[in-house]
């Protein structure tokens, strides 16, 4: 009796998670898709913007090193999920009002590229962090050999200050990323059908809420996993040359 | 200003005159002249914080001078009123003809000594890589880091950095080497092989700015000696006489301090 209910659970779980209808396996995947690809457009937005911040704050002038500042101390500040709803609200919305008055029509704007900007602001903010204190790690001496052997200064960032911060600035980033990818789920409060709102609509319609959140547990704990191992492997190539002081 | 014999009709290869320096209000260099023509090894001495690595960091403008003229290989160097360079790309090409040798070796930790060696040749030079790498492991083998060339800086002693960072510089066929105490960083013991290929380069006839602790040294490769004393030269010519017959007072104590 026990075992036939088991089977019975086992196998309904089994349908609920199966990739055609009835099961909701599909909706899974797309929603765990979509998790990373706003997740990559995000890091990578956030990338540029991080470089570009952090070279901007250390060798800026006074008034971009203000607004950088500003940028910073706001997204920093505020929790992330107001944030997304504000920046949510502001970038459709400013977007939209700018048309209306330049006299073009309204813009539906994809939800995949609102998450990308959205996330990849935030994202941007921290990464300007993280790589400033990279490239502040990265001894002078090796910079000044590069300006006295007759450098340029955008060859000396390529060659030389991107390179050495990069393997100061990898666990920070390292991080970063896996927030990025955690970040992918709190688009959910604006119905974007990233991984948790396929979940809930899943759990919710079948009333099989263990189920499809333990599965979307996985989904994130497989993301992370494999994150862990290639960050494993970048961070080694970008240590090389580097001896390990621990022993 | 007095040269050699030997190197007296020979072109100017650095000439710095009436330089000023001040780091906020504190007042460094004080108006100091050099003049190295072109085989000139001249050496620059005197006691911690009397401006040594300051002057010698301003004739390529890794410190900005407030004052007073520079010149390279017969070029004056553009300067605003403050002394400071007006003409950056003037700056980086005139760097290029001059081959810094740092106390603390300063090597690219993430490039391996042949990769250290090749970086400027290629891709500020523009040489062609296999030109560059041919003449990368000569030098190397002048140094005696032939074996060396695959290895990463921090897995070398710091004589055998400081070696790979002078051929480093080499390897841009510089006008003139400026060192800048380039054993100071050094165990007693890591001193000479440095030393040798540094006298080794002065033997060829290389044009060479030397600040340095190494009095005995000073005096066997130096053909002119200056000596600094609180951003003035106190005293300076032929090290034989700086040495053998030191003038001033301030000089004579010097050298009795520093043995
Ligand atoms: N970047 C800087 N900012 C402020 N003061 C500086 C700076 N660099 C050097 N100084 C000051 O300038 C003076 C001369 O310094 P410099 O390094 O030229 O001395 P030095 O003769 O090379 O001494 P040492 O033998 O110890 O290397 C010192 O008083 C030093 O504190
Ligand atoms: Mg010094």
């Amino acid at each position: 009796m026990m075992m036939s209910i088991g089977a019975v659970a086992a196998a309904s779980t089994l349908d609920l998670l199966a990739y055609s209808p009835p099961g909701w396996g599909a909706t899974l995947l797309k929603g765990l898709l979509n998790s990373i690809v706003i997740a990559l457009g995000a890091y990578g937005l956030g990338l540029l913007i991080g470089i570009g911040g952090a070279f901007g704050k250390l060798y800026g002038g006074p008034v971009l090193k203000d607004l950088l500042a500003v940028y910073t101390t706001i997204v920093r500040a505020v929790p992330e999920l107001v944030l997304i709803l504000i920046l949510f609200y502001a970038f459709t919305g400013v977007l939209n009002e700018a048309l209306l008055a330049w006299g073009f029509d309204r813009v539906q704007i994809s939800p995949i590229v609102t998450g990308i900007a959205v996330l990849g602001i935030v994202q941007g903010a921290y990464q300007t962090e993280v790589l400033r204190g990279g490239i502040l790690a990265v001894p002078s001496g090796q910079i000044e050999a590069a300006r006295a052997m007759g450098m340029s200064r955008g060859l000396l960032a390529r060659r030389i200050t991107l390179p050495l911060m990069a393997s100061n600035a990898l666990p920070g980033m390292a991080n970063l990323w896996l927030n990025a990818t955690k970040d992918t789920a709190l688009l959910a409060v604006i119905g974007f059908s990233e991984l948790t709102q396929a979940t809930k609509q899943a759990a919710s319609t079948t009333k099989a809420f263990f189920t499809f959140f333990a599965a979307a547990m996985v989904l994130y704990l497989c993301i992370s996993l494999l994150s862990t191992f290639l960050i494993g492997r970048i961070e080694k190539w970008a240590r090389r040359g580097q001896r390990d002081m621990r022993g | 200003m007095t040269t050699n014999a030997q190197t007296a009709e020979q072109p100017i290869a650095i000439r710095v005159s009436g330089l000023l320096k001040s780091f906020g209000s504190h007042e460094v260099l004080k108006g100091v002249s050099l003049c190295a023509r072109e085989g000139d090894v001249v050496a620059i001495i005197g006691g911690s914080g009397s401006g040594k690595s300051t002057m010698l960091r301003c004739v390529n403008f890794l410190e900005t001078p407030s004052g007073g003229d520079i010149e390279i290989g017969g070029e004056k160097v553009e300067m605003h009123a403050d002394g400071s360079p007006s003409n950056r790309r003037q700056i980086e090409r005139l760097r290029q003809s001059l081959g810094m040798v740092f106390q603390n070796f300063n090597l690219w930790t993430h490039k391996t000594v042949l990769e250290n060696l090749i970086e400027v040749p290629v891709h500020v030079l523009k040489c062609p890589k296999d030109e560059a790498i041919d003449r990368a492991r000569k030098l190397l083998k002048r140094v005696g880091l032939a074996e060396k060339e695959g290895a990463y800086p921090a897995f070398m002693s710091g004589g055998q950095q400081q070696r790979a960072a002078i051929a480093r510089a080499l390897c841009m066929n510089p006008k003139a080497m400026l060192f800048d105490e380039p054993t100071s960083a050094l165990d007693p013991e890591l001193v000479g092989e440095v030393l040798q290929v540094i006298k080794g380069l002065a033997d060829e006839g290389r044009t060479m700015i030397l600040v340095t602790h190494e009095m005995k040294f000073a005096r066997e490769v130096a053909s002119h000696v200056i000596y600094l004393h609180n951003g003035v030269i106190e005293e300076e010519g032929p090290p034989e006489a700086l040495f053998g017959a030191p003038k001033s007072e301030r000089l004579k104590q010097f050298l009795k301090t520093v043995g």
